[in-house]
């Protein structure tokens, strides 16, 4: 990364623009012309930028200069799994027979694509221990959609279409509130007890009153605090003796990896995120994909389309016989899809059980390392990610911000921070199985010299960062009064 | 066993194990319960990097991409400037998450800001977000929205909106209790609970149409005009907020990305000002930092799912950002004189088709300014064929090539053809034969 | 923290200034200090019946979204749009310029459940220690 000491953001293509410019020879149609329609019909200007090719080429390599990404640092963003990427699975992803394929092509020319979907669906169904997989959803987020419309499809069903209540932990990610509600649901917070566990009291006295009114219970596990559910059995009972169903929240299953189902645990429908889980890369916010693993109670009523394979060993898309519908364009991420596949491949059973004993082995030792410094948010044993607090650094003047910006100095990218909401001044740190001892130790040194900072120069702490391009930046102002677009001299 | 993927050693774990205060890893799992812990697992032996492309290359090599396809209905294969995948491949795109520090995220962030000015210009209106998933869900989103701002419950959805996307504006909307109405854009009827009118241009059977109309009879009855539009045809016709849009949402995979058999894409979503509060998705607004300088953060955050919760405009978190840039730099290399020629260009394969097949016996093409109907398209149009669609698709492929879309379930016989830019006129002539061999 | 002795509060963070049967109403020190950057006030518009308790608006910061809750019942006679234009001002003078809405009071009765500046004080003390464990 540089430390910019130009205006880089004061200037874009628009203002790059000068007239004449192509940054593309296009070539020229080889057929007679006919006439273009009539003028009504027809823009007059076209308003987009004149830029030659190594303009784009310039202009969009600085830019990528200011960005931190895995491929240059530690990126302990917790809840989000920022392994390593292999570059494998770009270049499989890129394959003719892969990303030249229609979507509505006929089944008969794409057997390979729909090949290695039957493929992952039945390798995430085992790794899940559920019966079938949807990779239609697009995200997490979309999948919960999924997940909680099949929730209230299967419900309807059974007669139950008056269950108008999904219960969310405290902790949860907000996600999981916003798609209850999308689906039209009332949403019920859940408290976290003591040790950062559901409140079994509370679970109990939210499922019992109001008669069968509960629809589901969405738990996350590992939960957002990084612990694993010690009562996962018990909670499963309770909601399913209630006649809801248990959705799980897969963002953590990094954490238990080749190590546990989810189906055996009483998991009605997970969700799976691979582009943390299956290390498909975020691309600075995406695409991402969220299959969700059901039951064979729930297979039916599965997102359209859902690739089966026939008796004649051919695979072809089908609409499931009680579908919730469509959710997207086609048939979900497919690019993805083949990364996540590629890598599931490159591991192995054996390979997945590793990358979850690295993946809490690391977290564990980040933990171990910095309880005498910050203060734990629970202190017990972690699963793939730790949450501590700054509420001591706070006392002292220095905000969880301060502390994350001043790591930036440091090179290193800032933990998950203020989420999970529960815990005060929180910092959510998820180091993956990608990293070395060496670079895990690397970010500890970090932390702990900053809380020393905080006692010596606390000011340094609170100025960060200065080693990066930008200073911090004015939130308030950008929120009350939005630029939300590159803007014309003339205003227009 | 070590794995390039994981780094940690033997020697690293023990220390590791020592510092941790346990005596295993496997004591560190000790809260799973003990019954469930460590089953076996059915999947197949981890592969080399070698063995793992192989694989995948003969699994590739199992679909026909090679063919020339006039098939479009949704997905589109045009030129894609070199320029697109070097910049998307770049590490420092390719593997950073969403940018929540905005003093190391300044590329993604001032790119966001490109493509939300891009999709501006393109669509004509005045705000647009960092993106959704893909049009489909965009326009579904964009309903939503409607209902949000008018107080209303009933979405009339025009029946020329591509079935797909249409079936996902039906799930989106059955999941809050709306109604979603099939209307006519001939005789749409508005009552007072119409929250908008989404329509299509060009529409699912290739046609464009004036709509100014429509958009005033929707506004005159309070309801929102949403236009789904094709960003490669927005290089040459009126851009929707020229003829009173209220929100215009697209695909933006024509051209940002290779058909990728149906994914990732991205949604394009822009609307009024008026409207910014009640917007889905992320939306990234400029500042200054402490020093002054020009900078680029997420802003507007209130209405999303990670602070709003349950009363968010919408649960969307990840998108397909890698997608939006590709969109970005795809559209910055074309460029004003690019995009109109490549739009122009495969306005006039279409034509060049439709003139030859309507030749052919037995053959009629259902849209075009020189049949019955009279109906402007763009690049895609329905051939009345004298076989079922099915059977001409096959005889199609018999001859190396991928037909066009069956529609005959809205036309006798229909089938939607779609040309490009990428089309020459070789291929086209030999679909024409092709056709003419088929009656 | 800044707690004016002339005004009334309620445990909702709002003060209240009132005379005869209008009262001015805006948000306390301490609530801007805890919200941050405010950066947009939806605000009930004239003529719309608060009652005592029930959600008047919402107040929004960088990060955060707080729901406004009427102290009072009354009629909105007036609402403070240079302070919707410049929602800072409510962050720089809370007591001042940085008003919210004016009511007419449906039930003057209600003025004296409000808590006295002590009170509030003490509420708000409470509410510090209990927030830095």
């Amino acid at each position: 990364m540089n430390g910019a000491t130009e205006d880089l953001g004061a200037t874009l293509t628009f203002d790059l623009s000068r007239p004449g410019r192509i940054g593309c020879a296009v070539a020229a149609p080889d057929v007679p012309l006919s006439p273009l329609p009539p003028a009504p019909l027809l823009r007059d200007e076209l308003p987009l930028p004149e830029l030659s090719q190594l303009d784009v080429v310039r202009y969009f390599t600085r830019l990528s200069q200011l960005n931190f990404s895995i491929d240059t640092g530690f990126y302990p963003l917790g809840s989000c799994s920022m392994k390593y990427n292999p570059k494998v699975q770009e270049d499989i992803a890129r394959l003719p027979g892969f990303a030249q394929l229609h979507p509505l092509q006929p089944a008969e020319t794409a057997q390979g694509a729909l090949a290695l979907m039957h493929g992952l669906q039945t390798e995430l169904a085992e790794i899940t221990g559920m019966d079938d997989v949807s990779l239609v959803p697009d995200a997490g987020a979309h999948g919960e959609l999924a997940g909680i419309l099949i929730a209230r499809a299967y419900h309807e069903s059974n007669g139950g279409g008056d269950r108008q209540r999904v219960l969310v932990p405290d902790s949860a990610h907000g996600t999981n509130p916003a798609t209850a509600a999308m689906a039209g649901f009332d949403v019920e917070s859940i408290p976290s007890d003591a040790d950062g566990n559901l409140d079994i009291e509370a679970l109990e006295s939210a499922l019992d009153g109001n008669g069968d009114s509960v629809a589901a219970l969405m738990l996350t596990l590992p939960s957002t605090l990084g612990l694993f559910e010690p009562q996962i059995l018990r909670i499963a009972e309770l909601v399913h003796s209630h006649g809801a169903l248990l959705y799980g929240d897969g963002a953590n299953m990094n954490a238990m990896l080749g190590r546990v189902k989810p189906g055996d645990l009483g998991f009605d429908v997970f969700h799976l995120n691979l582009h943390k889980t299956f290390s498909t890369p975020h691309g600075g916010g995406g695409p991402g994909a969220g299959p969700i693993a059901v039951t064979s109670t729930l297979a039916p009523f599965l997102p359209t389309p859902h690739v089966r394979r026939n008796p004649d060993g051919e695979f072809v898309l089908a609409a499931p016989e009680r579908s919730i519908g469509r959710l997207g364009l086609f048939h979900g991420n497919f690019g993805v899809l083949v990364r996540a596949y590629a890598y599931i491949l490159s591991l192995g059973a054996q390979g997945l059980r590793d990358i979850s004993e690295a993946a809490v082995l690391n977290a564990n030792y980040v933990q171990a390392r910095l309880r005498d410094a910050y203060r734990l948010a629970y202190d017990r044993r972690c699963m793939h990610e730790v949450v501590i607090s700054g509420s001591r650094q706070k006392a002292k003047g220095v905000k969880t911000l301060d502390i994350a910006k001043r790591l930036i100095d440091y090179g290193v990218h800032p933990p998950t921070i203020y989420f999970p909401l529960i815990v005060d001044e929180a910092m959510m740190i998820e180091p993956t199985e990608s990293e070395s001892k060496e670079s895990v130790d690397a970010f500890c040194e970090a932390m702990l010299a900053i809380a020393r900072e905080v006692e010596e120069e606390p000011d340094t702490v609170r100025d960060a960062p200065t080693r990066a391009p930008l200073r911090r930046l004015d939130e308030a102002t950008a929120a009350r009064k939005p630029v939300l677009r590159w803007q014309r001299e003339d205003g227009v | 066993m070590a794995h390039p993927y994981i780094p940690l050693t033997d020697e690293d774990r023990e220390s590791m194990l020592r510092t941790v205060g346990a005596a295993t890893t496997d004591e560190l799992f000790a809260e799973i319960p003990a019954e469930h812990r460590d089953p076996a697992f059915d999947l197949p032996p981890a592969l080399a990097e070698a063995e793992l492309l192989r694989e995948m290359a003969a699994l590739a090599g199992r679909s026909q991409s090679e063919l020339p396809s006039f098939l479009g209905a949704g997905a589109y294969r045009h030129f894609i400037p070199s320029t697109v995948d070097h910049i998307i491949s770049r590490g420092e795109y390719l593997t950073a998450y969403t940018p929540y520090q905005p003093e190391i995220s300044q590329g993604t962030l001032q790119t966001v800001f490109e493509f939300q000015s891009l999709v501006c210009e393109l669509t004509g209106m005045e705000i647009a977000n960092a993106g959704m998933y893909d049009g489909a869900s965009a326009l579904a989103e964009a309903c939503l929205m409607a209902c949000s701002v008018t107080g209303r419950d009933r979405i009339l959805l025009a029946d020329t909106v591509h079935p797909h996307i249409a079936q996902t504006v039906e799930t989106y909307a059955a999941a809050r209790g709306l109604t979603v109405i099939t209307v006519s854009t001939e005789d749409a009827t508005f009552g007072d609970d119409s929250a908008c009118l989404a329509g299509q241009q060009p529409d699912f059977l290739g046609n464009v149409r004036e709509l100014g109309s429509l958009a005033d009879a929707a506004h005159a009855a309070g309801a929102l005009f949403i236009v789904s539009a094709d960003p490669v045809s927005l290089g040459m016709y009126q851009a929707p907020g020229d003829f009173g849009a209220d929100i215009v949402v697209s695909d933006g995979q024509p051209l940002a990305s290779p058909p990728n058999f149906g994914g990732p894409y991205v949604g394009l979503f822009a609307c009024r000002a008026e409207y910014q509060r009640h917007m889905p998705g992320r939306i990234c607004g400029r500042t200054t930092d402490l020093d002054g300088r020009t900078g680029y953060v997420l802003t507007l955050q209130t209405r999303e799912q990670h602070i709003r919760r349950e009363r968010a405009t919408s649960n969307i978190c990840t998108s397909t950002q890698l997608i939006a840039l590709a969109f970005t730099v795809a559209v910055a290399t074309l460029g004003k004189q690019g995009l109109r020629k490549m739009a122009e260009h495969c306005y006039h394969n279409a034509h060049y088709a439709a003139g030859e097949i309507e030749k052919l016996p037995g053959y009629d093409v259902v849209n075009g300014p020189s049949t019955g109907s009279g109906q402007e398209f763009f690049q895609e149009f329905v051939v009345r064929c004298p076989a079922a669609p099915g059977d001409v698709n096959r005889a199609l492929l018999e001859r190396d090539m991928i037909g066009g879309y069956d529609v005959s379930d809205r036309i006798d016989n229909g089938l939607l053809l779609c040309f490009s830019e990428l089309h020459t006129r070789e291929e086209i002539e030999a679909l024409v034969s092709a056709l003419g061999a088929i009656s | 923290m800044n707690i004016p002795s002339n005004l009334s509060f309620s445990k909702e963070h709002e003060w209240v200034r009132s005379e005869e049967d209008i009262a001015v109403i805006g948000i306390t020190d301490y609530a801007q200090d805890q919200l941050g950057d405010i950066v947009y006030l939806d605000l009930p518009s004239i003529g719309t019946e608060l009652t005592q308790a029930g959600k008047m608006g919402e107040i929004e910061s960088v990060k955060a979204v707080s729901d406004l809750f009427a102290p009072l019942s009354g009629e909105v006679l007036e609402v403070n749009q240079a302070a919707i234009d410049a929602p800072e001002t409510v962050n720089e003078q809370p007591y001042g310029d940085g008003w919210l809405i004016k009511i007419r009071l449906t039930d003057a009765a209600q003025l004296d459940a409000l808590l006295s500046a002590e009170a509030y004080d003490e509420l708000i003390t409470r509410e510090m220690e209990e927030n830095t464990d």
